[in-house]
């Protein structure tokens, strides 16, 4: 799916990265947790978050994200789509509530970067 | 731990970065560096990420907690060595430290959306061999080695 079409099905707002509303993806990961993010977010994949200082932006840049979605109606500070347009990661707003905004790219076949974690990651 | 990997093996390239505490603006600066290098050495997209995963949550570590840190970057033939020396307050019980979930981060950590307890476990979990020694009212010391022969795409 393009993050074009992602935008429309959230009725999201494009704060950065307006250039690249063509690009392909196929996975989410969403957490609020940033250590999170690190350990178990795939490149390439959307991040659903709803965390907005540029620290998010950075993580997801450590992990290649290919663009934030911040759900619940947050908007991002002006620090991170500073660091998101330096970084050149796009960032989406949508009202949706994050278990709306998974249900809605689920149906429409994106799907979790991974499943479950391996049984023995806290071990 | 792959036995490849030992403190023997010939050092291809080393790197030294100087790390603020209280800096939050700066967090992963370095780690984002690292990664940089660590792409242009060559090596895979698994050694990258794990090396960026454990540098970040160590450099996130530093500028939560300590007054300042060095983080060394040591590429070898077999593997990526990072060590990190901080001057902080140290860890009184590093077994507890390293428990899931255990954290001291105060509301601004939290806030970035660390301090929940899990930096040192996944600074652990992607490590090959983690080290870990700490002087309460000294500082910290880390040392993560990933091993290469892993070539598991990103």
């Amino acid at each position: 799916m393009k993050l074009r079409e992602v935008k429309e099905i959230l009725d999201a707002n494009i704060i950065v990265g307006e250039e690249k509303l063509d690009m392909e993806v196929s996975t989410a990961f969403g957490a609020d947790l940033m250590s999170d993010v690190l350990a178990f977010a795939k490149a390439g994949s959307l991040l659903l978050t709803g965390l907005t200082n540029p620290q998010v932006v950075k993580t997801a840049a450590s992990r290649n994200i290919a663009a934030i979605i911040l759900v619940r109606g947050k908007e991002p500070s002006s620090e991170a789509i500073d660091m998101a347009k330096e970084l050149k990661i796009p960032i989406l707003t949508t009202k949706y509530i994050l278990f709306e905004t998974s249900g809605i790219l689920y149906s429409k076949g994106i799907v979790g970067c991974l499943k479950k974690v391996e049984s023995d990651f806290y071990k | 731990m792959n036995p490849a990997v030992n403190e023997s093996d010939s050092i291809l390239n080393q790197y030294s970065f100087e790390v603020e505490g209280g800096n939050f603006n700066a967090a992963g600066t370095v780690s984002t560096r690292i990664k940089s290098l660590l792409k242009q050495n060559g090596l895979s997209d698994d050694v990258v990420r794990k090396s960026a995963i454990v540098s970040y949550e160590a450099e996130i570590n530093i500028v939560s907690y300590a007054r300042k840190g060095t983080i060394n970057l040591i590429v070898t033939s077999h593997a990526v060595v990072i060590e990190v020396v901080d001057e902080g307050p140290g860890i009184p019980n590093i077994e507890l430290a390293m428990e899931q979930g255990y954290s001291t981060a105060n509301q601004q950590i939290r806030e970035m959306g660390f301090g929940a307890g899990m930096g040192l476990h996944n600074i652990k979990s992607y490590s090959d061999k983690f080290d870990i020694s700490s002087e309460v009212d000294k500082g910290t010391f880390l040392k993560m080695i990933i091993a290469r022969n892993n070539s598991k795409k990103d």
